[in-house]
């Protein structure tokens, strides 16, 4: 099946019961395949009017206690960045995909499109096998800290077609949603509050409650698990690191330049955060990081190179190369 | 059987305080609104029509950002908290996913008629099974008394300090008006809380807004005119005459639209 068929169906085999979008070339696919399957699963799918209410209702929704989603491309997304911003704070669950023009979008999914001080997890599948996984881990994660978490998928992902099986797959037990709003507990003396600008329980100070919320980004980027895939690294004078797309050619390019004996090997982060640096560092040490991305040349500087600054194994970063055989995704001006 | 109560000697008993009004679903004297807003009565005769149709075990509202906002944590009903101008978005989804829920919005006229216009409308038009409620004051009462998209015509803001000159700024915009018009609403009234007669009026409205939500009959919207002597530049005992002879002759005061029944309740 399609890519973002295959991404629809995984998002229902996790459990998403609610998800809103606003058409968009290349997400638009996966809207189309959740607004077919999610009626049939007693889930509710809604074409929203704009970006900033599919956001806001897929909030709404997991406020509600079910799992939600929305997505978009980038430009979708920068309308939506006050609300993925805040709803980091007002600890909601909620996975949004990013269905990208190009990899341009690393700059706003990972060093923050919105205000405040936020994360998001980032997931980035390299195919679709792997996005099958890796939304459904969304979902998981999402629930397991109560923050949103985006998937940066590409045009490739969303139309490349392959055989896959989209089963669910089980990330372990999460504890109920105990917080989440029904209506019951108006009238108690106790009611829920979902709110950015506090926590669940009585109303304290805004400020503890920042500080709370930075403790957890502080949890996050220690005990997410760091998931990497690396190849050929043994010996290699010369480490390519890339994401998406662009790493699945790379893996494949990579393993045949070492069938030809040349000393290369690659890595690949599937986290883009929190960033595996360690898993990264270990892959290169004693050979020279590579970064590889589709974004702009020159750019990559956005991507893995400004950031192994801090990274034990850098030594020069050169400049990026679009990946091989890759035709250019639509610009960012023509906008279906 | 009526007690007849002499008054020929003194009580047998001494006189008891058999109700004291106090809101059930309200903390009162905990928010600091300005002495003389209209707010908090809009609030009171909204939670008193949840608990005289008994839906307070499932009620939920999407509170938007304004003054009012005080309310979250001063109101006993299960709180949403939403962005400026977003709650009707994010009522949307809640009430999707908790059909059996009673899901209204709390927003000003800043909230919902300059931040948030197309997500009111669009809940409206979709006729979605929420009620959302419109506090309009006719200012930004929060951010310091500026011009909003309801001001009228010749109101004094902060920044129509001659006050509001449609050559200069425009026209209000009369959103009760315009959503009476919008197929998916089943319920459109404007009310105010200036005297106890509007305010009795006003809990109508409510009621009237609820009791169709929770027949699933359609989008319902009650907009209140609040006294904001504040925002107004007035004394707080000139606020609720300054409502009746600027505002209310704007935003006309009555029931627009009710499916239910022929308007003019």
């Amino acid at each position: 099946m399609e890519g973002a068929e295959a991404i629809a169906e995984a998002m229902v085999a996790a459990g998403c019961r609610f998800f809103a979008g606003y058409p968009m070339t290349p997400f638009t696919e996966v809207l189309e395949g959740m607004a077919r399957l999610l009626p049939a699963v007693g889930g509710v799918c809604i074409n929203a009017e704009s970006e900033l209410e599919a956001v806001g209702m897929a909030w709404g929704a997991a406020a509600g206690g079910v799992r939600a989603a929305t997505g978009s491309v980038g430009q979708g997304l920068s309308l939506m960045q006050e609300s993925l911003s805040e709803a980091c704070n007002a600890q909601v669950p909620l996975v949004v995909l990013n269905m990208a023009r190009g990899q341009g979008d690393y700059f706003q999914a990972t060093r923050g499109g919105g205000h405040g001080d936020y994360r998001h997890i980032v997931l980035a599948p390299a195919d679709i096998t792997e996005a099958i996984r890796t939304v459904q881990l969304a979902f998981h994660l999402a629930d397991e800290w109560r923050n949103p978490v985006t998937v940066l998928g590409d045009y490739y992902l969303a139309h490349v077609q392959e055989a896959v099986d989209p089963g669910p797959i089980d990330f372990g037990e999460l504890p109920p949603k105990d917080w989440a709003l029904d209506g019951a507990s108006s009238g108690s003396g106790a009611a829920k509050v979902v709110s950015p600008l506090r926590g669940d329980g009585p109303a304290g100070s805004y400020g503890d409650h920042l500080a709370r919320m930075g403790e957890r980004v502080k949890a996050m980027e220690r005990s997410v698990e760091p998931l990497v895939e690396s190849g050929h690294t043994d010996g290699a004078e010369l480490v390519v690191v890339a994401y998406g797309t662009p790493g699945r050619y790379v893996r494949y390019v990579v393993s045949r330049m070492r069938a030809a004996g040349v000393p290369v090997g690659f890595v690949r982060p599937i986290n883009l955060w929190p960033f595996p640096y360690e898993a990264v560092a270990r892959a290169a040490e004693g050979a020279a990081p590579w970064p590889c991305t589709s974004s702009t040349p020159g750019r990559c500087s956005t991507t893995c190179g400004s950031r192994c600054a801090a990274c034990p194994c850098r030594s020069s970063v050169a400049s990026a190369t679009t990946a091989p055989g890759s035709a250019s995704p639509p610009t960012s001006a023509s906008r279906r | 059987m009526t007690q007849i109560v002499p008054t020929d000697r003194p009580p047998d008993r001494p006189a008891q305080l058999l109700d004291d009004f106090t809101p059930s679903l309200m903390a009162t004297g905990t928010h600091q609104l300005c002495p003389g807003c209209g707010e908090p009565v809009a609030v009171r005769a909204l939670t008193e029509a949840i608990e005289a149709l008994e839906l307070t075990r499932r009620t939920m509202c999407v509170i938007g950002i304004g003054c009012y906002t005080a309310f979250s944590s001063a109101v006993d009903i299960e709180m949403l908290q939403a962005l400026h101008g977003r709650a009707p978005s994010l009522a949307t989804g809640l009430k999707r996913v908790r059909p059996e829920g009673i899901v209204f919005t709390l927003q000003g006229d800043g909230d919902m008629v300059n931040e948030g216009l197309q997500e009111v409308i669009h809940a409206a038009a979709r006729g979605e099974r929420v009620t959302c409620v419109l506090l309009n004051n006719g200012v930004f009462g929060e951010t310091g008394g500026h011009m909003t998209a309801t001001t009228v015509i010749g109101q004094r803001t902060k920044n129509t300090l001659e006050g509001r000159d449609p050559a200069a700024h425009g026209y209000p915009i009369l959103l009760s008006d315009i959503i009476a018009g919008i197929q998916g609403s089943a319920f459109v009234g404007r009310g105010s809380v200036n005297s106890a007669g509007e305010v009795a009026r006003l809990g109508r409205m409510f009621r009237r807004a609820f009791e169709l939500q929770a027949a699933g009959a359609g989008f319902t919207f009650v907009e209140v005119l609040t006294m904001c002597p504040t925002g107004w530049f007035v004394e707080v005992q000139e606020g609720p005459d300054y409502l009746k002879d600027h505002l209310s002759p704007v935003h006309t005061i009555g029931v627009l639209k009710d499916v239910g029944h022929a308007v003019g309740a």
